[in-house]
């Protein structure tokens, strides 16, 4: 191996690192951070409305005298509930869809490919801003909408791998030796479908919480007084001249999130591509 | 070619035909009654059943699917229930304005990457590429909705460059359009620097240079041209994407698109003019795509031909 191989592959290494640290941060601030929060988040002091940064109140209050750092850690675990719930529901459903037609192949992969298709012709947000237009704004609203876009790419990815796979020895023989389709799915196709997925679904994590952010941000997606990055933008819209930090602070937290997953995402890519690894 | 063009014109068709079918679902998707939830508690029953009549409601189902589409047919998308006007004549007054709108941020999005693009590819790893990669990373990650606040605060509170709303002259295109168009900005050069990157090591241009031709001409005339073909397919592709980033770029900055519109139509619970928009927005993207393909056979030979 050559030193500049060497040296390339350290810093690749470095830069996982880094994102799985960016990642796991963002997780803990999920999982525990409404506990950390110093305030509650629904907690109103009127008098200090719009206040900026102080002592007690690390990232000020928002219009309603609200601690906006509290808001800020109970947002993240709405952000990452949806945004898992999603990743989880569309990826398993978009995987299996897809494994299970790309593996019986002729009419059941075309109608699927028709489906996706149809999906396809919509640009993704709009039919997720329809969808919760007529279904009403609620937080399993928002994860149903985001299913409902999501799960195509998904289905598309593993159709794809399963075409590739089925003409392989090992598929060929295990269908030769007469094993159930459904087996030969579970266990030939799936766990060499899953590491592709992965990859996907870290980067369609970020999609989905970008997502749901826009929606809250349009008024469409989790309702007050549940703090959201997105309505909290919003909501800080009408203060930008007074207190700017209602809009810089959630906007701020979006782009960490979003940027932590996209760097783990393609630290995967790296790892899982050798082409791009010796690159 | 011609036939090219028809094959893809004939398969539009039933896609359009799906997102139509999709588009009149939608109503019959609100939980509950719809006529109801459009006019809130309190309606008097009469009115209940007057706007359920005027909404072809009452009728079976199948029927309800025939006249929608008959109506689109003839452009016919029904009535505003809050503007009392019909729908088309709502949406064609708000088309423009989005036209507009994406079409700016479009054109920004190429003046902006294409010459970065080209210049960090050329100087590979000097500091106009590492600029230019942190730029395609900050800006898939900004989200508009974000960034549109952002510059109002800078250039129109702070300096007073450019106004905050509305759509006068051009200085009000400025903001909405960067705003719209960063994201695609960000996406382009990094595909204008990994397309020329690569076009650059090929032998061809190998020769060409071998040749004696001038390193621009070569970077130019022959490079840019083949690493452009797939970079033009992008462009069209993610006109979708600026069509739906117009929604958010549009509510932020008060421009009168359609976008706005179905943002308002939503709030109002004025579903005919939901769906009007819905679907006029499906069908510019699913024409779009259409155009991309086309433009995307006529670039490339070989696809033409296969």
């Amino acid at each position: 191996m050559t030193a500049a191989l060497t040296a390339r592959r350290g810093i690749l290494a470095r830069r996982g690192a880094a994102a799985g640290a960016m990642v796991a941060l963002l997780l803990a601030a999920a999982l525990v951070g409404p506990w950390l929060a110093p305030f509650g988040y629904e907690q109103q002091d009127l008098d200090r409305r719009l206040e900026g940064p102080t002592r007690d109140h690390a990232l000020g209050l928002d219009e309603l005298g609200r601690d906006v750092l509290s808001r800020l850690l109970v947002g993240a675990r709405v952000s990452v509930a949806v945004g898992l719930s999603v990743v989880g529901l569309a990826g398993t459903i978009g995987t299996l869809l897809g494994a299970v037609a790309g593996a019986i192949g002729g009419r059941a992969d075309a109608l699927l490919m028709r489906t996706i298709d149809v999906f396809l012709a919509f640009p993704g947000i709009l039919l997720a801003i329809a969808l919760v237009a007529v279904l009403g704004p609620a937080l399993e609203h928002v994860v149903l909408a985001l299913v409902v876009i999501g799960w195509v790419g998904y289905a598309r990815l593993a159709r794809g791998q399963v075409l590739q796979l089925r003409e392989q020895e090992f598929v060929l023989a295990a269908r030769a030796a007469g094993v159930p389709l459904a087996r030969l799915v579970r266990v030939h196709l799936l766990p060499n479908v899953l590491p592709v997925v992965i990859v996907q679904a870290s980067l369609g994590l970020a999609g989905a919480i970008l997502a749901e952010a826009s929606l809250s941000f349009l008024g469409l997606g989790i309702q007050p007084p549940t703090p959201s990055w997105g309505a909290m933008i919003n909501a800080g819209r009408s203060h930008l001249l007074d207190a700017p930090h209602l809009t810089l602070v959630p906007g701020l937290a979006i782009v960490f999130a979003v940027l932590s997953l996209n760097f783990l995402g393609d630290a995967l890519v790296d790892r899982l591509d050798p082409r791009r690894r010796a690159r | 070619m011609t036939r090219v063009v028809l094959r893809r014109l004939l398969l539009a068709v039933p896609t359009t035909l799906a997102v139509a079918t999709l588009v009149f679902s939608l109503i019959h998707l609100i939980p509950g009654d719809p006529v109801l939830i459009m006019l809130g508690d309190g309606a008097q029953p009469t009115d209940v059943e007057e706007l359920r009549a005027k909404l072809g409601l009452d009728k079976p189902l199948v029927e309800q699917y025939g006249i929608f589409l008959a109506g689109l047919g003839r452009g016919d998308l029904g009535r505003s229930l809050h503007f009392d006007q019909p729908v088309a004549q709502l949406l064609g007054r708000h088309y423009p304005a989005t036209v507009v709108l994406a079409f700016a941020a479009m054109g920004l999005a190429i003046a902006v990457s294409l010459p970065l693009g080209m210049l960090a590819a050329y100087r590979h790893d000097g500091w106009i590429d590492r600029s230019a990669r942190l730029f395609s990373l900050l800006g898939v990650s900004v989200p508009n909705f974000w960034l549109g606040p952002l510059a109002i605060l800078l250039f129109s509170i702070q300096l007073g460059w450019l106004p905050v709303s509305g759509w006068s002259d051009w200085k009000s295109l400025v903001l909405p359009a960067a705003t719209l168009g960063a994201a695609l900005a960000a996406l382009l050069t990094r595909m204008v620097r990994s397309a020329l990157a690569e076009e650059l090591g090929k032998p061809y241009l190998v020769t060409a240079r071998a040749k004696g031709l001038r390193p621009f001409r070569v970077a130019t005339l022959h490079a840019l041209r083949n690493a452009l073909v797939p970079v033009v397919t992008v462009v069209g592709l993610q006109f979708g994407s600026l069509l739906t980033g117009a929604i958010l770029t549009e509510t932020i900055f008060g421009w009168p698109g359609l976008g706005r519109l179905l943002i308002q139509a939503i709030r109002l619970r004025d579903f005919p003019l939901v769906q009007g928009s819905v679907l006029v927005i499906a069908v510019t993207y699913v024409a779009v795509n259409l155009v991309t393909d086309l433009l995307y056979a006529w670039l490339d030979p070989r696809i033409r031909v296969s």
